[in-house]
């Protein structure tokens, strides 16, 4: 398990080192000159030639590379050309915004996907079961951004019954503000998680230790609940991990239709003011939050499922 | 020839007794036709602006209404149609022909370009793909071809992958040593022999690509960074729509239920074709 640990993160490791570095040769391959498209057409040529000496420019690539690799490595990621403030205090002040949407978005979807899909697998071929099935694809196919605006038509224009936009004061202004933005996020894990949940769980109940339990005489309700639900949920784990870079889209949508404060919001308005070490830095830190969270995510797989670290 | 054709039918006519596929086939094939001849059946020009009738709401003369501009929302909901696949088909025809040759050379070639080419995928993957996109059109700016081009790097890896876990399982298998040992040339034993028997799979995940691709390029125009105005794109529908949201709701249902629809019915069609052509892939249904 410890060989295993170490050989993930080095992976994950690697796959930040050339993301950065393909994301760094990328701006820098842009035709033009970086400091005339980021300070405009009217810029004073000191303005420029300060703009130069702080981005390194005026050093070979491979040096301002490296530079930028040193600056990472102290928590650095530049500096907000029209703030003068640093990227990564920006960043990290937007963070919690995404972050606390997504979490409540994967809460309530996956305690209903899984009790869904518990439910569908302990009454297969049911009415029900079929209904939930097509219900599931259908959701699965719903993409965030468009579920956040329908739902800001009926729910927050039409029948005002939720906040439309902001973040809202207080504990319990906060959290419905945040019902709608997490309800789009959401609807679409719900199916997801319930179908995954289904399968796997219809896996579980065929095995012996199941057929051992029933043959003891326990209750089929107390079967799934506390024999089968605990291992056929695993997979639930893993896949969101792997979902983060999923989560993180849909959150940049809804932030933007939701008029809420995020990292979603930051990245598009920089992009729409060219500021590029916010986007760059933006990118970065949620393209790491993706690798750490996949990471995670196999790690914990293997820690539940011994069967998982031969694979790789 | 004949024969691959006859398989093709086979394969139709299996999706078509499954409900759901039929369904999908149904609404596939509708946006598939209204996209063709968009140009014949949409009621008005679709970028045709008429002042006197701007913010109307559905009419019989306007059944979607119009916008703040007087463009009729049905037509370009229409329009949209073949913008949004003239997006999606190139980019997933484009991403699965780069990760099947990638992918296959990864299950088939030396281990150090499989190694080379997983680190590829997997960093190309680690980027969320929305703001890989963002990133991409803040660089170079937003037009049709960027959307594909980004659509597409973002979709290789999964085909890429795949493409590789089956030329695995299929590299040891007796028909591919037997054709190696008659001396077969890697790209005849990879062309002639191992692709009949990926593209299928591909072909399932393609299909159910494509409302991952629609959904993207209209987010893309939503944000105001995928296809230019005027050219009617859903997204552009929905940004409309969402700027006068109290007087144009209808604008944000006429760009957002194609999407939709869009969506279910490339993902009915492609969960039936996995079914017909793959039934080890089924699953406890």
């Amino acid at each position: 398990m410890f060989i295993y640990t170490v050989k993930r993160f080095a992976l994950a490791g690697l796959i930040l080192i050339v993301a950065v570095t393909a994301m760094f040769l990328m701006i820098r391959a842009v035709p033009g000159d970086p400091v005339s498209i980021m300070l405009g057409p009217r810029a004073t040529p000191e303005l420029k030639a300060s703009l130069i000496e702080q981005m390194a420019l005026d050093q070979p690539i491979w040096k301002q590379l490296l530079i930028y690799y040193g600056g990472l490595l102290r928590g650095d990621l530049g500096i907000d050309v029209f703030s003068g403030r640093s990227v990564v205090d920006i960043v990290f002040q937007q963070l919690p915004y995404t972050l606390e949407m997504i979490a409540l978005s994967v809460v309530w979807s996956a305690a209903l996907g899984i009790a869904l899909g518990a439910y569908a697998a302990a009454h297969p071929n049911t009415i029900i079961d079929r209904v939930a099935a097509a219900v599931s694809v259908s959701f699965v196919a719903a993409p965030a951004f468009v579920v956040a605006l329908l739902a800001l038509l009926i729910f927050a224009v039409q029948l005002q019954w939720f906040p439309a936009i902001g973040v809202g004061e207080g504990f319990w202004g906060r959290l419905n503000h945040l019902v709608l933005p997490s309800f789009a996020i959401g609807l679409s894990w719900v199916g997801y998680i319930a179908r995954l949940v289904r399968a796997s769980m219809l896996e579980v109940l065929g095995e012996g230790h199941i057929r051992t339990a029933r043959a003891f005489g326990i209750s089929e309700r107390r079967i799934i609940m506390s024999y089968a639900l605990r291992i056929a949920i695993l997979p639930v784990v893993t896949v969101i991990g792997v979902g983060m870079g999923f989560l993180l889209s849909s959150a940049v949508f809804t932030e933007i239709v939701f008029a809420r404060p995020g990292i979603g919001k930051l990245v598009i308005d920089s992009i729409t003011t060219r500021n590029y070490p916010v986007v760059m830095g933006t990118v970065l830190v949620s393209t790491g939050l993706f690798v750490l969270s996949t990471a995670i995510a196999d790690l914990l797989n293997a820690l539940l499922d011994p069967r998982a670290r031969s694979t790789k | 020839m004949s024969n691959s054709r006859s398989e093709l039918s086979i394969i139709l006519r299996g999706v078509a007794k499954d409900p759901l596929g039929l369904i999908g086939l149904i609404i596939v094939g509708t946006i598939a036709v209204s996209a063709i001849f968009a140009a014949w059946i949409v009621p008005y020009d679709p970028i045709g602006m008429n002042i006197p009738d701007r913010m109307q709401g559905p009419s019989a003369a306007h059944w979607l209404g119009t916008d703040n501009l007087g463009r009729d929302t049905l037509s370009r909901v229409i329009m949209g149609g073949q913008v949004a696949l003239k997006v999606a088909l190139p980019a997933v025809f484009g991403a699965m022909a780069i990760g099947l040759t990638l992918g296959m050379i990864a299950g088939y070639g030396p281990k150090w370009l499989d190694n080379l080419l997983m680190l590829f995928f997997d960093t190309l993957r680690s980027f969320p793909t929305v703001m890989f996109a963002l990133a991409v059109v803040a660089l170079v700016g937003p037009s049709l071809q960027t959307v594909v081009l980004v659509v597409m790097a973002t979709s290789i890896p999964t085909y890429g992958r795949v493409a590789r876990t089956q030329t695995l399982t299929l590299r040891n298998s007796e028909f591919i040593l037997a054709e190696r040992a008659m001396g077969a040339s890697m790209a005849r034993i990879l062309g002639v022999h191992m692709l009949p028997n990926i593209i299928g799979v591909l072909g399932v995940l393609a299909a159910m690509d494509v409302p991952t691709v629609i959904a993207l390029e209209a987010g893309l125009s939503f944000l105001g960074l995928g296809v230019k105005p005027p050219t009617p794109s859903w997204g552009a529908l929905l940004k409309d729509g969402y700027a006068l949201i109290r007087q144009t709701p209808w604008l944000v249902v006429g760009g957002g239920l194609p999407i939709i629809l869009a969506t279910l019915g490339f993902t009915f069609l492609g969960e039936s074709l996995r079914d017909v052509v793959d039934p080890k892939l089924r699953k406890n249904r």
